[in-house]
């Protein structure tokens, strides 16, 4: 099945999915309250937003020069920096650092940048142990399910979900109680950090003027992860680029805001360096892998390059009125939602997911709600006309001619108009069947009854 | 040519289109202009007090919020009397620290003995602790956090991986925001940061069951903080 059939499939099963809706209701529902307590608390939203999208303006717009900045010091402190053009380069290069450490088991905290690359796929096709630490990244992963939104991977299911889940895969008593549930994944993974030979992470912010990540977490796994293992990896996309380390100040709290509500999360943690000498604990190597994947084309083009900017806040599907009635795997991409909708034909090709541009009502509220300013709609129209452009259609193009024709020629306007009034009833008839010439458009949608007289011929009597 | 080289080319050559400011949709092509007035995050930032009172009482406000025990005391000697009455109320058995002046002045007061976590360490042994009790470098009032570093703080474990973090602060170490945190960070490390440096807001939590708040997902369930 083609992407866009799979998406149409797949749209109209979720759209009509009454528990599926109240789910993703009753998640969201506390997020809207925190998040607008949070926007509330700043002394001008608007402003610090501004700010947000000039400083990652300036980052994205000399990009070359942070990231020789950025590698330079992290190169400095003895951190092993490896670029890679594509997602098979970039499996290599962890696959070959794993097995030069004849590493058994790896622990992961959560990074998008994995799911790009199926990293997870490759290293247990290697023979490895592959732990997702992340509570909603690991109930995915037991669930062999990709995650259903970039910041909440686990939205989509109950309690009870997830209870019958652990009961199955790591042999727990039945519980519903949120408590129990996360307590039963604490004690898992205890173990695991322990043992575990690797710990990869991804970053929200790589700052080029001290060649630091930034890493924001809740739950403190990312923490234990760049802690316990003896080699630590860090994938992360060459747009994560902050310039300075100041500008934090304004990115974790506006990340943390739309991202879940909160002032700040719980942990955020800059890495600069594997163990320095008289340090007494954190890994001995750390590798960090920088993954273009196509975001040089995407950079490429200076209408969209600002979908660079983003944080992965996740801001923009919660308010998407398509993410929420379709649901994130509907969309069949790592990233969901407008933003995975704006950069997914750049990453993946703009013929095979041009679809996705249409799976929105163009409300504009993921541009609203968007902490960089990122211009998300109108990228979704700029995908549409690229793609009419590069790959007309000829359907639509026969019609528009033929449209254009009737338009500049009165006399056959009129008559059509005067035809339309006759055979509109018609097509009541046939409306949405197979007969109906119109039918993709019309089963879906009703036209609005034809005036019994046009305003052109009301003016003419009128006087 | 190596891929670092093939990727910085690529960027070059896709920069030498310029793009658009943001927030304006395309109607200004030059770069953002950096008014000094409006590039300061404290400008935008929640607003926090002047006094210490005022930012005493903030922070206070935040830890309550984020679930966290903070205690405001008077001296060392309540600093000491405080601790001893967690480590009675838990039962602790073991304790992880590092040694410091706030922390050589207060742990014996616990009659445990210590595991260092500031030597090299045994990590089981650490993990069978029942809590870690370290200094930090910053109280943070406008959003309640606690800021440390592996150099200030004992590594990078000792603050996240028992189920007990106790924070031993002094009053002066309270600052009033985030940018003075970066500014504190860049007078005090400039020349050799710590490999480690974490803004730690409240016990650690997850809300990946139906997005309700649960404490001590993999860290730790609970933070107290001792400040005199």
């Amino acid at each position: 099945m083609s992407f866009v059939a799979q998406f149409k499939a797949q749209a109209k099963v979720m759209a009509g999915d009454l528990r599926h809706r109240k789910i993703i209701r009753t998640a969201l529902r506390n997020y809207e309250i925190v998040r607008d307590q949070r926007k509330a608390s700043f002394q001008d939203w608007q402003g610090a937003r501004q700010l947000a999208a000039e400083t990652k303006w300036e980052a994205v717009n000399h990009l070359d020069k942070h990231l020789i900045d950025f590698t330079s010091k992290l190169e400095a402190r003895g951190t092993k920096v490896h670029w890679a053009s594509t997602a098979a380069q970039a499996r290599e290069i962890v696959l070959k650092i794993v097995q030069d450490k004849q590493a058994k088991s790896v622990i992961k905290s959560k990074a998008m940048t994995s799911e790009e690359i199926h990293l997870n796929d490759a290293l247990e096709h290697a023979g490895l142990k592959v732990v997702e630490s992340d509570l909603g990244e690991l109930i995915v992963q037991l669930r062999k399910e990709a995650p259903y939104h970039i910041v909440f991977p686990s939205m989509h299911l109950t309690r009870d979900e997830i209870s019958e889940l652990f009961q199955r895969e790591l042999g727990s008593a039945a519980t519903n109680d949120p408590e129990e549930l996360t307590m039963i994944a604490r004690r898992a993974l205890r173990k695991k950090y322990l043992t575990a030979d690797i710990g990869i992470t991804g970053a929200n912010f790589a700052i080029a003027e001290t060649g630091m990540i930034s890493i924001t977490e809740n739950e403190g796994n990312a923490r234990l992860t760049a802690a316990l293992p003896k080699t630590m990896i860090s994938l992360i996309g060459i747009e994560k680029i902050l310039p300075q380390m100041a500008d934090l100040a304004l990115f974790l709290p506006m990340l943390a805001t739309m991202g879940t509500g909160q002032q700040l999360t719980c942990y955020n943690t800059m890495y600069s360096g594997p163990r320095q000498p008289g340090e007494s604990d954190g890994p001995e190597e750390w590798h960090v892998v920088l993954l273009d994947n196509h975001r040089t084309e995407l950079l490429a083009d200076a209408e969209q390059r600002d979908a660079l900017h983003c944080i992965r806040c996740g801001a923009c599907l919660n308010v998407c009125p398509i993410f929420r009635n379709v649901g994130g795997h509907t969309y069949g991409t790592t990233y969901s939602g407008p933003i995975g909708s704006v950069i997914t034909p750049h990453l993946r090709g703009l013929q095979d997911w041009k679809h996705l541009s249409s799976a929105s009502s163009l409300c504009g509220a993921c541009t609203e709600t968007c902490p960089v300013k990122i211009d998300l709609h109108h990228h979704l129209l700029h995908n549409r006309r690229n793609a009419a452009k590069q790959k007309p259609s000829f359907g639509e193009k026969t019609a528009f001619k033929l449209f254009a024709f009737a338009a500049n020629r009165p006399g056959l306007w009129n008559f059509g108009k005067k035809m339309a009034r006759v055979f509109q009833p018609l097509q009541g008839a046939v409306k949405g069947t197979a007969v109906d010439p119109a039918k993709a458009w019309t089963k879906t949608r009703d036209l609005p009854p034809l005036a019994q007289e046009s305003f052109k011929d009301w003016w003419r009597k009128r006087k | 040519m190596s891929e670092r080289e093939n990727i910085l080319g690529r960027i070059r050559e896709a920069l030498k289109v310029k793009a658009h400011v943001p927030g304006t949709h395309g109607e200004s092509k030059g770069p953002p202009t950096f008014d000094p007035a409006i590039s300061s995050p404290r400008k935008w930032l929640p607003k926090v007090g002047a006094t210490m009172d005022e930012q005493l009482a903030l922070f206070a406000k935040n830890a309550g919020d984020l679930k966290a025990d903070f205690q405001l005391l008077k001296s060392e000697d309540e600093a000491r009397e405080a601790i001893a009455a967690v480590r009675a109320k838990e039962k602790w058995q073991r304790v992880a620290a590092h040694s410091g002046n706030l922390t050589n002045a207060i742990c014996p007061a616990l009659n445990l003995p210590l595991l260092h976590t500031d030597k090299a360490y045994d990590v089981h042994a650490l993990e069978a602790c029942d809590a870690g009790i370290s200094e930090c470098d910053a109280l943070i009032a406008q959003t309640g956090t606690v800021l440390v570093t592996n150099r200030s703080a004992g590594g990078r474990a000792l603050s996240v991986l028992p189920p007990h973090h106790v924070v031993l602060a002094r009053r002066e170490q309270l600052i009033a925001d985030l940018p003075a945190a970066f500014e504190l960070l860049k007078q005090k490390y400039a020349a050799n940061y710590p490999s480690m440096i974490s803004f730690i807001t409240g016990p650690s939590r997850t809300g990946d069951i139906e997005r309700i708040l649960v404490l001590g997902a993999h860290g730790p369930k609970k933070l107290t903080i001792l400040c005199w």
